[in-house]
């Protein structure tokens, strides 16, 4: 019986390192096909001159579907070829009208927009992101009239 | 939260908060005895022995936005519901372990949900940190270590989509294989 659990461990570790080997040889492959894409594009641009999307990433958030929300802007901003930095924020304190996406579009103020569902994130990248039009949903941010 | 996998996300949220470099998600289901458990590591600020006793109070948040913190609370309540277990240790200035077991058998018990998007979503956000997840199912295992594949890759960072496509699918895959 100890033979047998031996064997088992023995194929079941082989079988780990030929699934790591065929990763690896994936992955060299693909940076092969990356290093040469990367080339042509430019990728000097300043933090200050690209776009910012901040989608928070609290738990009322994810329980409202910001991972959903945030992978749907990814893969569309890839798709439309449309550089920007997106990347998790916590609570903003909207928790009402979650999932909330933060766009600060360069040098405008940011915008925070609410119920922001893979449709509403669809409008917001075609209409905001790409011609400036404001979208409904947006959510005022007071924090300035406060400190005031 | 419905699944592991928004757990997983919420907690390691938790983690960047703390400002942890180091993340290491264990997850480890034994089909024989019905458990499923799961174990969410950093290097990030930690906790006193204070701020641990309060740790899963609901009511208790380091956030400055909102009065309550449900993360850790709800995973507790989902562990415990299925007859699990659940705690945390934690030294201040060292890092955090959350541990929580579920009964994989109970009726309660939910479900693993989609750990590849899960994980895609934290390399995406986060393409500078090293985060190491491990899945072992009764005898075997995979492991997807992002410093690992940071250095085959070199200078492409880990949030291009390609390279957010491939870590998908080895997760997906990888998964699949260790139900056979």
């Amino acid at each position: 019986m100890i033979r047998r659990t031996l064997e088992i461990i023995f194929a079941n570790q082989i079988k780990y390192d030929m699934n790591k080997i065929k990763n690896l040889a994936d992955l060299r492959e693909l940076k092969d096909k990356l290093q040469s894409k990367t080339k042509l594009r430019d990728k000097s641009e300043a933090p200050e001159g690209l776009i910012h999307v901040k989608v928070a990433m609290a738990t009322c958030c994810i329980a409202s579907g910001s991972r959903e929300t945030m992978n749907y802007i990814v893969d569309e901003l890839d798709k439309r070829n449309i550089e920007a930095v997106v990347t998790q924020t916590g609570c903003m304190g909207y928790c009402y009208a979650e999932p909330t996406v933060e766009v600060a579009l360069p040098g405008k103020e940011p915008l925070v927009f609410g119920y922001v569902d893979a449709r509403k994130a669809n409008e917001i990248i075609e209409k905001y992101i790409k011609s400036g039009i404001l979208v409904e949903g947006i959510i005022p941010v007071n924090y300035k009239k406060i400190e005031q | 939260m419905k699944d592991i996998s928004y757990h997983i996300l919420d907690i390691v949220q938790n983690s960047l908060h703390a400002g942890a470099e180091q993340i290491i998600v264990d997850v480890a289901e034994e089909t024989k005895n019905g458990t499923l458990g799961l174990k969410i590591k950093d290097n990030g600020l930690g906790m006193t022995s204070d701020e641990l006793k309060v740790a899963t109070d609901p009511f208790y948040t380091t956030s400055v936005t909102k009065k309550v913190g449900l993360g850790l609370p709800l995973l507790k309540q989902n562990a415990e519901l299925t007859g699990g277990t659940f705690h945390i240790k934690s030294v201040k200035n060292h890092g955090t372990v959350v541990f929580a077991e579920f009964i994989s058998t109970n009726i309660d018990m939910i479900p693993m949900g989609d750990m590849a998007l899960t994980f895609k979503t934290l390399i995406a956000m986060n393409p500078e940190k090293d985060i190491t997840y491990r899945h072992k199912r009764d005898g075997q295992e995979f492991i997807l270590d992002t410093a690992e594949i940071r250095r085959e890759l070199g200078d492409i960072p880990l949030n291009t989509h390609e390279v957010l496509d491939y870590i998908t699918n080895l997760i997906q895959g990888s998964l699949k294989a260790l139900s056979k």
